[in-house]
């Protein structure tokens, strides 16, 4: 290989990445020499205060469009229509898998107990508490939250946000507050939507897997083992991945800057975010619900 | 129904469902499912032929190590604080929702540990691990390749009689089935650490007993280790594809992105479901 395709092939390939993947100032090139350890981890911890407290003071004006009712109602059936109706492909596929799922990895448990009367307690207590809100909130975080980003971060910088100012209408009570309440309101269904599908995929998971009858599995969820406070929890996250989800994607699409690479950036870091905040605010929801 | 699509303000309107004139209204539901049938069939082909062409040139296109190094340190070293930070989150929920799980039906803790181990060999710390970095990673590929197309340097490329499979998609192809594997391992061995922990301040399992092996079998591992291989290989995959059919300008670099999150996403998935059965099958439970 000649020296001077090498660099052909490197060429184009750096100069399009550069401006698009990079997230700090450092360059990406030559990253370890330049910047000292301590620098950057300070400046991690400097986006990071800023990231939450940009999310709070958001939080803090929804809040407030909420409780007095300031709310486009348009563009909330809008937005309801777009995430929920939208995303129900999307849940049904991966409840149904899910269900599966679990089922092959309850099995162990189940065949070297012997319990098969259990697979319907212990796939249950998994998808109702965990698996079904956690993976239906990462799947519509792919979905509705990066796209809410893109949208929102493409009239920031087309300057659609400032018109609606000058227009003297409250961005926040015209676009923001509706999506983010759009936002909870399609994780909260979605995820009575995914628990139920994705029961009725393990119930038949097991059928097929390990010959266990629906009606055994179903009866192995209703001994007694399993109770309201499963269901409740479950959901109560679900409500909660939703609340981190919309600030997270609002905030990310209304601090964008510098044009459209900035709107690729922001949505990366939407994705990323919401499903890191999911996983630990899960943690301490799981923590404090037992 | 009744919030069908009302025709978007021109200011929301970013998204490329909608912009089709109106899909949801008219059309029977057996047009509808056909539509989305053959839509389904399509994707499948296009991806077969972007893998296909990945796996030609990795064996016969230029070696190119400067740019597989450089997709490895964005793929692997840049998700690595991300991956490391969910999956002891991870193991942490596990361990203590399995202990409560159990602490209805058993008495004593002993086998917690084992069991834990081996759900996570097996699945859980290979899947959802490649679960998040395709969020991360997946998006990162599809946004730059579809602003590379959105900017026309795809053509350019194809100009030069430079394939851009061979320049774009096999570098991050091979970065990225070295550093899922890579990273696998490292977020199972936190996942096991912060699992551990867990159980020994909530439930006062010794860090010992804990540690049990013993359930972990050839099996386990042969079926955790190929589905590091199989998503470390669709990630860059599904989302080369949902960058390379890009269209319609900057926006269409946002929908590409989603895309290929959503798209990744759901054939980790199915991957899961399918290696899962096949290990069952194969190995037994």
């Amino acid at each position: 290989m000649s020296r001077s395709s090498a660099n052909l092939a490197a060429t184009p390939d750096k100069a399009a990445i550069r401006p698009r993947t990079k997230r700090k100032l450092a360059p990406i090139g030559a990253p370890p020499a330049d910047v000292s350890i301590a620098e950057e981890v300070g400046t991690g911890f400097l986006e990071l205060a800023g990231t939450l407290g940009g999310m709070f003071v958001l939080a803090g004006r929804i809040i407030a469009r909420v409780f007095t009712l300031r709310i486009d109602r348009e563009e909330l059936m809008r937005n309801l229509y777009k995430m929920g109706v939208k995303s129900a492909p999307i849940v049904i596929v991966t409840a149904l898998f899910t269900g599966a799922l679990v089922v092959i990895q309850a099995a162990p448990l189940v065949v070297r107990l012997g319990a098969h009367g259990l697979l319907g307690w212990a796939a249950g207590f998994g998808i109702l508490r965990e698996i079904a809100p956690l993976l239906t909130a990462l799947m519509i975080n792919g979905r509705v939250g990066a796209n809410n980003t893109a949208e929102l971060g493409t009239m920031v910088v087309t300057e659609q946000i400032d018109a609606l100012r000058v227009l003297a209408i409250d961005p926040i009570a015209f676009l923001i507050a509706p999506r983010f309440i759009a936002m909870v309101v399609t994780l909260f269904l979605s995820a009575i939507f995914s628990d139920a599908l994705a029961l009725l995929g393990a119930a038949y998971g097991g059928y097929g897997l390990l010959g266990v009858e629906p009606r055994t599995f179903y009866n192995g969820m209703t001994l007694g083992l399993l109770g309201v406070n499963d269901v409740l929890s479950g959901l109560i996250k679900s409500v909660i991945f939703g609340i981190v989800m919309g600030l997270s994607s609002c905030h990310y699409g209304l601090s964008v800057k510098g044009g459209a690479p900035g709107v690729g950036k922001a949505v990366n870091a939407t994705v990323v975010t919401s499903a890191a905040g999911i996983f630990v605010v899960d943690y301490f929801v799981s923590f404090t619900l037992n | 129904m009744r919030t069908a699509p009302s025709p978007e303000s021109a200011a929301a309107d970013t998204n490329q469902e909608d912009t089709s004139p109106d899909p949801d209204l008219d059309p029977p539901f057996t047009q509808l499912v056909g539509r989305e049938a053959l839509n389904l069939l399509q994707t499948a082909l296009e991806l077969s032929s972007v893998f296909v062409r990945t796996l030609f040139y990795c064996v016969r296109g230029r070696p190119d190590s400067k740019a597989v190094m450089f997709q490895m340190f964005e793929i692997g070293n840049r998700s690595l604080v991300f991956l490391t930070v969910v999956m002891g989150f991870i193991g942490m929920i596990l361990v203590l929702q399995g202990g409560l799980q159990l602490s209805r039906i058993l008495p004593e803790f002993s086998m917690v540990g084992a069991s834990y181990l081996e759900l996570m060999v097996r699945d859980l710390a290979a899947t959802i691990g490649a679960l998040m970095l395709a969020t991360r990673v997946g998006a990162g590929i599809a946004a730059e390749i579809g602003s590379m197309v959105v900017t026309e340097q795809i053509d350019a490329l194809q100009m030069c009689a430079a394939d851009p499979i061979d320049y774009l998609v096999k570098p991050r192809f091979i970065a990225s089935i070295v550093m899922t594997v890579t990273l696998i391992v490292w977020v199972t061995a936190v996942s096991f650490l912060t699992g551990s922990l867990t159980a020994y301040a909530m439930f006062d399992v010794s860090l010992k007993t804990f540690f049990n092996l013993q359930l972990i079998d050839k099996g386990d591992l042969i079926v955790g280790l190929s589905k590091c291989l199989a998503y470390g290989a669709a990630i860059p995959i599904v989302s080369a594809h949902s960058g390379l059919t890009t269209h319609g300008g900057s926006e269409g670099v946002g929908w590409a992105t989603t895309r290929a999150v959503v798209n990744t996403s759901l054939a980790i998935i199915m991957l899961d479901l399918l290696l899962s059965v096949l290990g069952y099958l194969i190995f037994g439970p």
